[in-house]
């Protein structure tokens, strides 16, 4: 493991190679060493290759060091207590820390083999492949239709209004929202409910055909029931898409995804199948926060 | 004495109270074992004498200023004898014009009529009475509630609670004002206006559409009774707000998105307060700016095209008034957009939108209402600004749409009514108040519409 | 996976036509701020340049001799004897001799030379000092304004030099020898207004607008804040509160001129005060500037936080001294900078002054609260409406006095706001 090193160009790490377990029961050493992570961060045909990536708050570093893959439609879940880091990594996939001034990304991250933070990227179109849903339901202030034909329309995606008719239908059918909505495409969308909402916000995502989708903790604003559906559409999605969720939940995340990769204080502790780390973690820290010392 | 040494006076009284209050708790204490034992700290039975010394001096003295110099008026008027009784209002301001000037000694006594010369002297007679009664008055007030204040300290006395409701009773007044302020306003321009439609028909004014109100002097005189339908007056206030909202709103608007959006810190930090700078300066100067420099500079432009342009144009005037109110709403218009949620920003950038398609398209919608409140709240301004189309546009009320042409407003009409020599119950003065009026009801209007339209969308963010 | 994968190069495609987009809009928001920014620079560099020149005086400085015959005053004691002696001969002589070429005919041109006023500096030197009767002073006096305007302005069109051609070479010669020289302005800070520009000043239309404010300032800062108070801490939660908040805000958005037709309803028909006196300006702007300083004080109010109240509460402290002891003293740099902000509103306001009769001309310098007076944007207004552009001229040095004063009350404000106001 020590092994996970800086050569970012190199070709694909075989995981078998690196997923050796080294971590020994060693009690005393519970001290994260920086750019070290358990588990199996390394996958074979990764649609994100992310090598010692460090993110920054002006001077204060808030990720340090983090390499990982993620999967062709995979559903990796990021948990890890609060400010451990597990948003901020996600908004650099799709450089949502553009916005903020003062953030700084360091490392190489890699869309199929092509890196993020190119200065020659277009962020618009790799954000068109990497769509994002948000802790809380962000609907426009418009129509249900408008608010899924936005992201098409802006893109040029739909060339006669019958297409575009097409694609709401679709996105709110795969959203499990058409059957609620309808009839009422036109009312405003801030007048749903708030799971009703979420799910709208994640038809919203996928009405432009994402490679991606990104969540963060799309499920933390609502109640049980809403959460159920949420995370059914959920697992419906992951045939087609490779989903990364960050979630506070890890009942959610031993129901939804595949691998699990557990942050703590800006680092990346273990990364591993999901019921491996739910039931025999490989860090002292993993077993720690799933056991519920802290969190 | 005069009023403001009056003041001067009543306030050092309030002291002397104040210092004789406070001796004497601590001197009813003494003997009961020290301050411990009275029911308030000396500052309160300090501070309470001075209250009751000071508050009804200052009411006092303050009707009596306000009021004295009416009542006075009013009594040289009655004593004048028969024949030269003044008819009219109007007759009796200048005569009381002309009593004053020889009181005062700007007009020699052998100049006017003996009983004009009696009236003067009665007048300074009266005064001088006056202002003893009032010093009279108020120091005698003063003393005699601080002393009744002062008898009544005791221990038990709880004097804290005393001060601070009376206290209490003060900032309510002073917040008060506010109310008495509006109906101050409302009564001085409504019973004017009363007496205007009177005079000229309440329909005449509201639908004529010509306006001419140089009344003849001389009461044979042709067109004696002058036009007052305020259509074009209207119309040019309305051409001139509608051509600085054309300059305003999109500059404003724009330069605040540019500002909220895309400017780093630094350039809001350089632009913002000079934008700011620009709503600092006053009208005047703006009017000064608009009819010396940028009128001429229109009208000579218009001449080198061929056009035929006014050298006094709506535009020169609403252009600048234009410039004037960017400020008012970029400074709007930048409250409004930041109110909107950064997950709205957040939304629309995660799908791939460019950071002006979010603008565009969700930003700005979603900050309409708010936006609209805004530019409200400007055309409120413009229609309401006086200044620069006092010194720049002009006095012809021309029904026009040509913003090349000169008009005139409400404003300009108010100030020219009112200021030089006038009659004071003549249709034309009445009619400026009649005007103030139109216009005290329409920024109004606007204004509560506008501030509804705001605080609606501010809670819908909130 | 196709799907996406076309979708990716319908995007891709796209992009060319919507970044073009985005640079249109950056932009118009760009083109906007220069709008905004230019006619700022416009405005201060018109300003400045009509009226740099306001600041400068022309002046003639010649060996007057004080001759009692040609006076026709042998006493200068004697005030019969000098309110009818001639002054303006010894000046009229003194310039003759200055000027080569010139006789006791051309004496009605070289009169023209010399400002109006000059005589009566002459005379109340002579008052000052009787001994000089007799004698021969150098002495330094004011040129005509026509001088002034030539010797500021000869080349530029738009003023139009009243002198003949004679007139222009003496001045031209006269200049050349130092004899008329340009100098600081002091007249325009000395004095008050005249009808002559050369002789006109701002000092009473300055010391009006400082007694205005003076007013302004001892009525509004009290009330605004004593209102704010009882807004922010005392007002129970009913319609009549309301109400009050209902007129304050509305207030702050009517019209000033609104202000000017309610002083003259008010205070100078119904209570009979007198017009045009810096009482009444100030009272009519007290009115105008209070709800400004109220909304200003609640916000610093408000910004105090609970905690302190809750300390001060929780040791026994009655709701008024929670507020005069601890929240007024926090609070207090943020109404202070309200309040200079209101000031420097009501600092540069017109409209209500015109209507309460502050536009009358005034010569004097104002010595009261109830005397006559004109506010320094008044006299702005006053000026800037003479055809004479010298006046024009004198209105711009003005507008450059008034924006200095406004300019440092505002970094006055900015300044207390960054060094004195607290943050929680």
């Amino acid at each position: 493991m020590n092994s996970v090193n800086t050569t970012i160009t190199s070709e694909v790490t075989q995981p078998d190679e690196v997923a050796v377990p080294v971590q020994e029961s060693k009690p005393a050493e519970t001290i994260i060493e920086e750019g070290k992570t358990v588990g199996k961060p390394y996958s074979d045909d990764p649609k994100f290759k992310l090598r010692d990536v460090e993110v920054f708050y002006g001077d204060a570093p808030a990720i340090k060091k983090i390499s990982l893959d993620i999967g062709r439609n995979e559903v990796i879940a990021f948990i890890g207590p609060s400010g451990c880091g597990k948003s901020t990594f996600l908004r650099c996939l799709n450089r949502m820390n553009d916005s903020i001034d003062i953030c700084r990304v360091k490392g190489s991250l890699q869309l199929d083999d092509h890196d993020i933070y190119d200065p020659k990227r277009d962020v618009v179109e790799l954000r068109a492949r990497v769509g994002m849903v948000f802790q809380k339901p962000n609907p426009f202030p418009k129509s249900i239709y408008d608010n899924v034909a936005y992201g098409p329309r802006i893109h040029g995606l739909a060339n006669r209004k019958s297409d575009l008719d097409e694609i709401v239908e679709n996105s709110l059918r795969k959203a499990g929202l058409w059957e609620e909505v309808k009839d009422r495409l036109d009312a405003n969308a801030t007048g749903m409910s708030g799971g009703q909402q979420q799910r709208l916000c994640i038809a919203r995502a996928i009405a432009v055909s994402p490679e991606v989708v990104l969540m963060d903790e799309p499920c933390s604003a609502l109640d049980p029931i809403a959460t159920g559906k949420v995370e059914e559409l959920i697992a419906e999605l992951s045939e087609s898409y490779t989903i990364v969720i960050v979630t506070h939940s890890m009942q959610q995340a031993a129901r939804v995804s595949h691998r699990t990769a557990y942050f703590h204080l800006g680092h990346l502790v273990e990364v591993n199948e999901t019921n491996k780390v739910f039931t025999s973690p490989e860090h002292e820290l993993t077993e720690s926060y799933i056991t519920g010392r802290f969190g | 004495m005069q009023p403001a040494n009056l003041l001067l006076l009543t306030l050092v009284l309030a002291i002397v109270a104040y210092w004789l209050g406070y001796a004497r708790s601590r001197s009813l204490a003494m003997p009961l074992g020290g301050i411990r034992h009275l029911k308030s700290l000396p500052f309160y039975y300090g501070a309470r004498a001075a209250l009751w010394s000071g508050i009804p001096a200052l009411i006092v003295l303050g009707l009596w200023a306000a009021f004295q110099g009416k009542v006075i008026q009013m009594i040289v008027i009655g004593g004048l004898p028969e024949g030269i009784i003044p008819a009219t209002d109007g007759e009796a301001s200048l005569l009381l014009s002309k009593i004053s000037n020889v009181a005062s000694g700007a007009l020699p006594p052998g100049f006017v009529e003996a009983p004009i010369a009696e009236a003067a002297e009665r007048l300074q007679a009266l005064r001088t009475q006056s202002r003893f009664l009032m010093s009279g008055l108020v120091i005698s007030v003063a003393v005699l509630a601080g002393f009744l204040g002062w008898l009544r300290i005791r221990p038990r006395l709880n004097a804290r609670s005393q001060v601070e409701s009376i206290l209490k009773w003060v900032f309510f007044a002073c917040a008060a004002l506010a109310i008495l302020t509006t109906v101050g306003i409302i009564f001085s321009v409504a019973f004017e206006t009363f007496r205007f439609f009177g005079k000229v028909p309440f329909t005449e004014f509201i639908f004529g559409s010509h306006w001419s109100p140089q009344t003849a002097l001389r009461a044979d005189q042709v067109a004696s009774q002058g036009a007052f339908g305020m259509i074009p007056l209207f119309t040019g206030t309305l051409l001139i707000s509608a051509i600085a909202m054309v300059v305003a709103v999109p500059v404003g608007l724009l330069s605040a998105i540019y500002l909220s959006e895309y400017a780093g810190r630094k350039v809001r930090g350089v632009v913002k307060p000079l934008l700011e700078m620009l709503a600092g300066i006053p009208t005047v100067v703006y009017g000064f700016f608009a009819a010396l420099t940028v009128a001429p500079f229109i009208s000579d432009l218009a001449a080198s095209m061929g056009i035929e342009a006014s050298s006094q144009s709506a535009l020169a005037a609403g252009a600048v008034m234009g410039i004037m109110i960017i400020p008012f709403v970029s400074s709007l218009s930048d409250d409004v957009i930041n109110a909107v949620p950064q997950a709205m920003r957040d939304g629309s950038l995660a799908l791939g939108a460019t950071q002006s398609e979010t603008m565009k398209k969700v930003i700005f919608p979603a900050a309409l209402p708010g936006i609209m409140g805004g530019i409200l709240l400007a055309v409120s301004r413009a229609i309401g600004e006086t200044m620069i189309v006092v010194m720049a546009a002009g006095l012809a009320a021309n029904l026009t749409a040509n913003p090349l042409e000169t008009v005139t407003t409400v404003t300009v009409q108010i100030v020219t009514l009112l200021t030089g020599d006038q009659e004071f119950d003549s249709a034309k003065t009445l009619a400026a108040f009649a005007l103030g009026a139109m216009l005290f009801l329409a920024t109004l209007l606007l204004n509560v519409i506008a501030l509804k339209i705001v605080r609606k969308y501010r809670e819908q963010y909130d | 996976m196709t799907d996406q994968r076309s979708q990716a190069e319908i995007v891709r495609q796209s992009l060319k036509r919507r970044y073009r987009k985005e640079r249109r809009f950056r932009a118009y928001g760009i083109m906007a701020i220069a709008i905004a920014l230019g006619a700022l620079l416009i405005l201060f560099t018109d300003i400045i340049g009509k009226g740099y020149t306001g600041f400068v005086k022309t002046t003639i400085t010649m060996d007057v001799q004080l001759d009692g015959e040609m006076m026709y005053l042998d006493d200068p004691t004697d005030e019969r004897q000098i309110k009818m002696a001639d002054f303006v001969e010894p000046l009229v002589q003194a310039l003759i001799k200055e000027i080569p070429g010139a006789t006791e005919d051309d004496r009605k041109q070289v009169r023209e030379l010399i400002n109006p006023y000059a005589s009566v500096t002459l005379r109340d030197a002579l008052k000052a000092n009787p001994e000089w009767l007799g004698t021969t002073q150098t002495m330094t006096f004011l040129t005509h304004t026509d001088v002034d305007v030539y010797v500021k302005h000869a080349g530029d069109d738009a003023y139009s030099i009243k002198l003949n051609d004679q007139q222009k070479t003496w001045v031209d010669e006269l200049l050349e020898r130092d004899v008329i020289e340009t100098s600081f302005n002091d007249v325009f800070f000395s004095g008050g207004d005249s009808r002559d520009p050369s002789k006109a000043g701002i000092l009473g239309a300055i010391v009006g607008s400082l007694l205005t404010m003076f007013v302004t300032l001892i009525l509004s800062f009290p009330i605004g804040v004593a209102a704010a108070i009882y807004l922010e801490e005392f007002a129970p939660q009913n319609k009549f509160t309301d109400f009050i908040e209902v007129n304050i805000n509305n207030l702050a958005a009517v019209p000033s001129i609104i202000f000017g037709l309610l002083g003259l309803a008010v205070f100078i028909n119904l209570f009979g005060m007198p017009r045009s006196v810096p009482v009444v300006g100030g009272l009519v702007l007290t009115l105008m500037t209070l709800p400004t300083i109220i909304i200003s004080s609640r916000a610093a109010i408000k910004s105090v936080p609970p905690s302190i109240r809750e300390a001060a509460e929780g040791i026994g402290a009655s709701k008024m001294q929670v507020v005069l002891h601890h929240v007024l003293p926090l609070a207090m740099p943020g109404m202070l900078t309200g309040s200079i902000i209101g000031m420097a509103q009501a600092l540069g306001e017109t409209a209500p002054l015109l209507l309460i009769g502050m536009v009358a001309f005034i010569v004097d310098v104002p010595d009261g609260f109830f005397d006559s007076a004109t506010v320094l944007p008044v006299q702005v207004f006053l000026w800037a409406g003479s055809p004479e552009l010298a006046f024009i001229e004198r209105a711009s040095a003005a507008i450059m006095v008034l924006l200095a004063f406004l300019i440092s009350m505002n970094a006055l404000a900015i300044w207390m706001r960054k060094r004195l106001e607290r943050r929680w």
